[in-house]
């Protein structure tokens, strides 16, 4: 199936600081919608698209226009967790080649770190709900649910802790050199802020079995925005556009008898790198949810870079870093180094859109197809996985 | 003394099975139309829609399909706990359970994948429900 250029990114914006007092999220929202349209070269004015996950206090689809001052002809409320930002790319290529857009944008402001909202270390315990109800009692923690997959992972394929620690390795190299990763980690107090290694992973705290520290993402502030465009906008603006040729969308939750090892992204991969006609092979730069280690692994797995069960030798040489030869993943520092407000899957179509432009702080030069990959929700129990494709103009 | 979160209700869907744990019985949901073993429970079977599921009672045993050690937790009810196993258990009667694994010593060196495991109803210090955990066995 040839590629079809019917929808652009055509502005961005990451909102610098990591730790930002004083600061709402819905403020991050709409200082970063007004960046990213300047980026463009478009007015307020000329939104006529609204998506959004509900990330801001007393926003969604009720209350975030009226905050903007924005009068939306489409208003799509998707929240899927962390990707969500990749399900708003997916209905906005929709929206636009139907003709009812042609400049919609989606917003993301948090402020965990500040709020201190433990995103990651807290039991689900009571609640009253179906889920809760059978959960609760046994404190799974967030990081548990991936733990739970990278255990099954290590048992069924043989995979290591030196192969998945690589992913660590390669975001925290890029991280060192994206500045504002680097005031990330020393706002939020790392204990080194420096390029790791292997041994520093494996050396590090073990926080649920077997994952450790450092194969865990931070817990930041941040946000940022897109805006996405109609061909012919797109050909008018600042910047040259990124264009957004492929989309999937799925979900997986816990199944008696099921894979854990397999995610959310064996369905949608496929249906984005088949939507945009190109395969995973022709990728140039990967960008990849790494709220863990294993996120990545599994991932990259299921969207088909190599095969199932595979992806510990398929990582395991260290070619992850920009300037090795292979596919590149997370040059921004990922959430893993770089930011992590709690759905960072805003950020992963923000670098894939600065590398097509060439304007990474790590470039891999020449890059022209990019796949974003979400994973929301918790991999080891209920997740979304939301594929875009990418290429450049 | 455990003194775990208990379940809340109303809650339709898993008030038959937690009902069970009061009577020491792990229960599971068998679909009269389409064979399917439904758990965790709903009251409309989860492979065809049907909503006539059977309540059974499970024999209690099974096998670790993986899990994980945490080592804190700050949620009152786990702290005291320390390092303790979450973990996915594949009962022999076809439903998956998320639940913990108790083991007397360190469960990163005690708990394994593959492992036979048998479900034990830990009473609590406060609320009525005791919670099905499993043992090694």
């Amino acid at each position: 199936m040839a590629q079809t250029r019917q929808a652009a990114i055509g502005g961005i914006h990451e909102y610098p600081l990591r730790v930002a007092p004083g600061v709402s999220a819905m403020q991050i929202k709409a200082a970063s919608l007004k960046a990213a349209l300047d980026d463009a070269g478009l007015k307020w004015s000329d939104v006529d698209g609204l998506y959004d996950a509900g990330d801001g206090e007393g926003g969604g689809g009720l209350g975030l226009a009226a905050y903007l001052g924005l009068k939306p002809r489409v208003i799509d409320t998707t929240q899927v967790g962390g990707s969500s930002y990749e399900f708003h790319a997916a209905h906005a290529l929709r929206d636009i080649a139907a003709g009812r857009v042609k400049v919609a944008v989606t917003t993301y402001g948090s402020t965990a770190a500040s709020s201190r909202i433990a995103i990651g270390t807290g039991g689900r315990g009571g609640g009253g709900s179906w889920q809760t109800n059978m959960e609760g009692p046994y404190g799974s923690t967030l990081i548990s649910n991936y733990a739970m997959v990278k255990q099954r992972h290590m048992f069924q394929y043989g995979t290591t802790n030196e192969q998945l620690a690589q992913i660590s390795v390669a975001t925290r190299k890029h991280a060192m050199r994206n500045p504002e990763a680097v005031k990330a980690m020393q706002d939020l107090q790392f204990v080194g802020v420096n390029e790791i290694t292997v041994e520093n992973v494996l050396e590090s705290r073990m926080v649920a079995s077997p994952l450790r520290l450092l194969e865990c993402c931070m817990v930041s502030d941040g946000g940022g925005a897109a805006v996405f465009v109609a061909p012919e906008i797109a050909r008018d603006l600042k910047k040259k556009p990124v264009w957004i040729i492929g989309s999937g969308e799925a979900t997986k939750y816990r199944e008696n008898g099921g894979d854990i090892t397999t995610s959310a992204g064996a369905q949608s991969g496929p249906a984005a790198f088949a939507q945009a006609g190109v395969s995973p092979s022709e990728i140039d730069i990967a960008m990849i949810y790494d709220s863990f280690t294993i996120t990545v692994a599994t991932c990259l797995e299921d969207l088909g870079f190599c095969k199932k069960g595979e992806v510990g030798s398929f990582i395991g040489d260290g070619h992850l870093a920009f300037d090795q030869p292979g596919l590149t993943i997370n040059t921004d520092g990922g959430g893993l180094s770089s930011n992590h407000p709690g759905m960072r899957g805003l950020f992963l179509l923000l670098e894939a859109t600065r590398q097509l432009r060439g304007e990474s702080t790590s470039q891999v030069n020449g890059a022209k197809l990019a796949v974003a990959h979400g994973n929301g929700g918790l991999l080891g129990g209920t997740h979304t996985g939301g594929t875009i494709v990418l290429a450049a103009d | 003394m455990a003194s775990r979160p208990q379940p809340h209700f109303p809650e339709p869907d898993t008030k038959p099975f937690w009902d069970g744990a009061k009577e020491g019985e792990l229960r599971y949901q068998v679909c009269p139309s389409c064979n399917a073993v439904n758990f965790t429970p709903t009251a409309h079977c989860q492979k065809c829609g049907g909503r006539d599921l059977a309540w059974k009672v499970s024999k209690g045993e099974g096998t670790v399909y993986t899990y994980s050690v945490v080592m804190q937790n700050r949620i009152p009810g786990f702290q005291e706990l320390g390092a303790y196993a979450v973990a996915y258990v594949d009962l022999d009667e076809g439903f998956r359970m998320l639940t913990n694994v108790m083991v007397d010593g360190n469960p990163l060196e005690l708990v394994k994948i593959g492992q036979r495991v048998r479900v034990d109803f830990e009473k609590q210090d406060s609320g009525e429900y005791p919670i099905p955990v499993f043992r090694p066995i």
